[in-house]
């Protein structure tokens, strides 16, 4: 069929499917929203393509549980724990649990760090992580500033409940959305032109949506940045901080500290936190794992009665005690999935290339960084979204606009690779790549105009920030 | 370095509820290794029904898998996080609620939000129905958690509504106009009542004229009413005049003009850490018929999803319906077993109890055992009990209650042979007050 023989009628139907209908749906995850989404040109429907689920390495971990079905069925060497389980709401969390998860967080870091569970909070996930941490250190009306382009979600987490304001630091292509120095100073002087008190600084690392890890350089800055202001804090949000398949290695904030001088050490160590979850290292977003880590006590002793507002479930902390408590079996994880994402990005990559599109060199994450700002019709954010509805309605292919992720920059959009089968990837390189032929030489706006008219809200909501975030991260 | 909120003692989490609970876990009573330590009576905990629960896991051991007709549904549960809740789950709940209430209401899953717990749910109907600075009123004694769910990252306020024993804490038209009056004396906008059904430390069940009460209050005035109904299945004296009635089933018999703007302000919360005894397990869940409340509460329940792995077994669990029927029948009646027990026990050391009708503790008159009818005595009182008798109770202080003299026991988390030698123990400290002190008591019933 080929995309150009579809035609850009006005009478552009969406509609909703309850079910999937094909084996290709299912496993591409797009049965986790329940629905999937048609779009239909004339009489031709195309299968929208989702690409924000996390699925390469389950194998590993259903095989895991098959040799292990003790554990969930709620049984230590063979007694029933059940009882003790239903009833275990301890906010400190299951001492095995946590002990699990600060040797794996170290075995991540190449046991170059290593954590102490008693500095640990557990949390649903790192999405009650983030705004619990924000509630410990910030006021309403304080801002934190964020390296662009960052999570969408980050604008519900940090900012709804709590009152804080984001205040972006603009990072740019040209020195590959690195953080600088004067990025840093701009950022910090456009919060005091608002009249906000910055209480610190909050990075991804490795990044959402970049897939790149922070240098030391960037991490001096930061480090310099806050060292001498002395209410301000360091996050660093490493939820992806298990999917870094190629060199550079991860350097964790916490190597960073434990780097430095006693002197400087002395300066912040308690002013730095890090954010965990098992949400994209173990594929497990479901089971609402997050964790934050401090070694300020005043911080955890807060943070820890905040977890009553969002206590993990103690079925699925003895769960994955023990499967993190298998050290072969983690080790081999490690290196298994690391070695699959590094694959599948490759795949991505060159994909994108014959199509002529490149992507931001990436070590890390479930996605790439994307330029597709030579397909633009102009240089600007509305040209931007011309070309995602686009991709979403003649492509067929779910990618999130760099404007969502505030990006200042028109043009880049995160495209993830890691939520479905390769034949799936292999159909979107192939759409991408017929589009790029087809669009070369179109004229711009002359389809667009159709697609405005039909457009309705909720593809909006697919991308904007508004919507189930969570799905998106 | 840190915010108020994380500095201050605003958490709540130093009255004595906790003091107690912290002295306990110094020196924990054990049939065996510590046969003299404190016995936990201040944990409002279901552990009467257990084998029932493991019975039916046994029996299915492939929820627990997560294996659904042979398959494995691990991968589909891993990647679950959507904050509408597994369908099978939401529907299993509503199924669950509506027979439990005798199927009067047929409750339906698109008016439902799930939260990790109670405690999420009572935060989130804050942040949604109050600003900060804004109040809610609540009768007392009420549950001292909500200090702290409430208020502490709301920036919501709670105004008593004082309660007596002069009618069996029951709340009146008047006692809520007196709140109200209070809340603008103070220069607090009153946004709604938050009450327990049933009662938490009371144990008793509202009635219908309570519940209308509070209705007509609520449309008087326009303001909201929450409904925390977490303790509606362990109702296990149910005649005709004690029997449970939810504030959804007053609600629906209300046939006139103002029904529509007061069925968008009564939201009710639930959760299965007391009925099913799951605390562990984090499930609770809001319910209400104002959309916007659903659809903003959905959102924020992504700050405490339900783990899917959770959602997946029990929702096995409660599509059970025999079984669940079953567990529902026996657990109750357990319950009832065990209040009896503790009710005559007391009795037998001359202690009487409000008459109660659900729960898991009993709320115990000790007014006759202070020294003076004030805090301090009360509180002496408690540390007595705590450290020489050895038992865990939470003082009636630590629940906001108006009256000096009255403490909360719980009766469902301890073993029967522990609740006889509670019991006993305190049949002993009474009778040594007594020795000493029944000339000054004899004189205190002359001049009542």
């Amino acid at each position: 069929m080929g995309l150009a023989e579809n035609q850009v009628s006005c009478n552009t139907v969406i509609f909703w499917c309850k079910k999937s209908k094909n084996k290709e749906a299912a496993s591409s995850s797009i049965i986790i929203i329940h629905h999937i989404y048609y779009v239909s040109h004339g009489s031709h429907v195309r299968k929208l393509l989702f690409f924000n689920n996390w699925q390469l390495s389950f194998d590993l971990l259903e095989s895991w549980l098959a040799k292990n079905p003790d554990v969930s069925g709620f049984k230590r060497d063979g007694k029933s724990i059940f009882r003790e389980l239903a009833l275990f709401q301890d906010y400190h969390g299951l001492p095995l649990f946590k002990k699990a998860l600060v040797d794996f967080m170290a075995e991540i870091r190449g046991n170059k760090v290593t954590f102490d569970p008693n500095h640990m909070v557990l949390t649903a996930g790192a999405t009650s992580a983030n705004e619990t941490l924000m509630f410990c250190v910030a006021e309403e009306g304080d801002a934190f500033l964020l390296p662009t382009p960052y999570y969408p979600g980050f604008d519900r987490d940090l900012k709804w409940r709590t009152g804080v304001e984001i205040v972006p630091i603009q990072c740019t292509s040209s020195n590959n959305f690195r953080i600088t120095e004067s990025a840093l100073e701009q950022a910090y002087q456009d919060a005091r032109k608002r009249n906000l008190r910055v209480k610190g600084v909050l990075v991804t690392n490795p990044s959402n949506p970049l897939g790149t890890t922070l240098s030391r350089n960037e991490f001096d800055l930061l480090v310099d940045f806050i060292k001498d202001k002395e209410t301000m804090h360091l996050i660093s949000d490493e939820i992806y901080s298990g999917t870094v398949f190629s060199s550079p290695s991860f350097v964790s904030v916490m190597e960073i500290l434990k780097e430095m001088t006693p002197n400087d050490a002395a300066k912040i160590w308690n002013r730095v936190h890090v954010v965990y979850s098992l949400s994209k290292d173990l594929g497990l977003p479901g089971f609402r794992v997050g964790a934050i880590y401090s070694e300020n006590d005043a911080v955890v002793a807060a943070a820890t009665k905040m977890s009553s507002f969002g206590l993990v479930s103690s079925q699925t902390q003895y769960l994955l005690a023990a499967m993190l408590s298998d050290n072969k079996f983690t080790k081999k994880y490690i290196s298994e999935n690391q070695k699959r994402l590094r694959r599948r990005q490759r795949m991505l990559v060159t994909g994108l290339q014959k199509a002529g599109i490149k992507c931001l060199k990436s070590n890390a994450g479930l996605f790439c960084w994307v330029d597709m700002r030579h397909l633009l019709c102009s240089n600007t954010f509305e040209a931007e979204m011309e070309l995602w509805k686009k991709i979403v309605y003649q492509v067929g292919l779910n990618i999130s606009p760099g404007s969502s992720c505030h990006c200042s920059e028109p043009g880049w959009f995160r495209v993830c690779f890691a939520n479905m089968s390769q034949d799936t990837l292999n159909v979107a390189m192939k759409r991408v790549k017929n589009f790029v032929t087809d669009s070369t030489g179109a004229e711009c706006g002359s389809s667009s105009a159709c697609f405005t008219k039909s457009f309705s809200n909720w593809v909006f909501r697919l991308s904007s920030r508004d919507h189930r975030a969570p799905e998106e991260r | 370095m840190l915010s108020r909120k994380a500095s201050k003692d605003s958490h709540g989490q130093d009255s004595s509820y906790f003091q107690g609970w912290q002295e306990y876990e110094k020196n924990s009573y054990h049939p065996i290794q510590n046969p003299m330590g404190i016995i936990q009576m201040g944990l409002a905990e279901n552990q009467l029904s257990f084998d029932l629960l493991e019975s039916w896991l046994r029996r299915n051991s492939n929820t627990m898998a997560l294996k659904k007709d042979g398959v494995s549904a691990f991968k589909d549960l891993a990647l679950f996080q959507d904050y509408h809740g597994l369908p099978a789950f939401k529907e299993a709940l509503v199924n669950f609620m509506t027979s439990m209430r005798g199927n009067k209401i047929k409750y339906s899953s698109d008016k439902l939000v799930l939260t990790a717990g109670a405690t999420a749910a009572n935060e989130i109907l804050m942040f949604c129905l109050t600003d900060p600075g804004q109040a809610f009123i609540l009768p007392t004694p009420y549950y001292p958690g909500f200090d702290r769910d409430l208020k502490w990252r709301t920036g919501a306020e709670i105004i008593p509504m004082h309660c007596s024993s002069s009618n069996g804490f029951r709340i009146t038209r008047c006692a809520l106009e007196q709140a109200y009056q209070l809340g603008q004396e103070l220069n607090l906008k009153i946004k709604g009542v938050l009450v327990t059904n049933p009662s938490n430390p009371l144990g008793t069940t509202m009635t219908k004229t309570e519940l209308n009460h509070l209705l007509d209050f609520a449309i008087d005035k326009n303001i909201h009413i929450v409904s925390d109904e977490i303790y509606s299945g362990t109702v296990f004296d149910s005649s005709s005049t004690t029997s449970f009635t939810s504030i959804m089933e007053v609600l629906n018999e209300r046939n006139n003009n103002n029904y529509n703007n007061i069925r968008n302000h009564v939201h009710m919360v639930y959760s299965l850490s007391k009925d099913l005894g799951l605390p562990g397990f984090r499930v609770g869940m809001i319910y209400s018929n104002n959309e916007k409340v659903i659809a903003a509460a959905t959102k924020m329940s992504s700050f405490a999803l339900v783990s899917s792995q959770t959602q997946f077994l029990l929702s096995n669990l409660l599509s059970d319906a025999k079984f669940i029927k079953k567990y529902m029948v026996e657990n109750q009646r357990r319950l009832k077993r065990r209040k009896d027990m503790l009710v005559r026990g007391l009795r037998k050391a001359g202690i009487s109890c409000l008459r109660s009708n659900a729960g898991l503790f009993c709320w115990v008159d000790m007014r006759h055992l202070l020294s003076s009818d004030s805090f301090e005595a009360e509180k002496e009182l408690w540390k007595r009990i705590v450290c020489e008798v050895g038992l865990n109770i939470s003082p009636g202080s630590s629940c906001h209650c108006s009256q000096p003299g009255w403490f909360r026991i719980c009766f469902a988390n301890i073993s029967e042979d522990a609740l006889h030698l509670a019991m006993h123990r305190m049949k002993a400290f009474t009778n040594s007050i007594f020795s000493v002190r029944l000339p000054i008591i004899m004189m205190r019933k002359k001049s009542f």
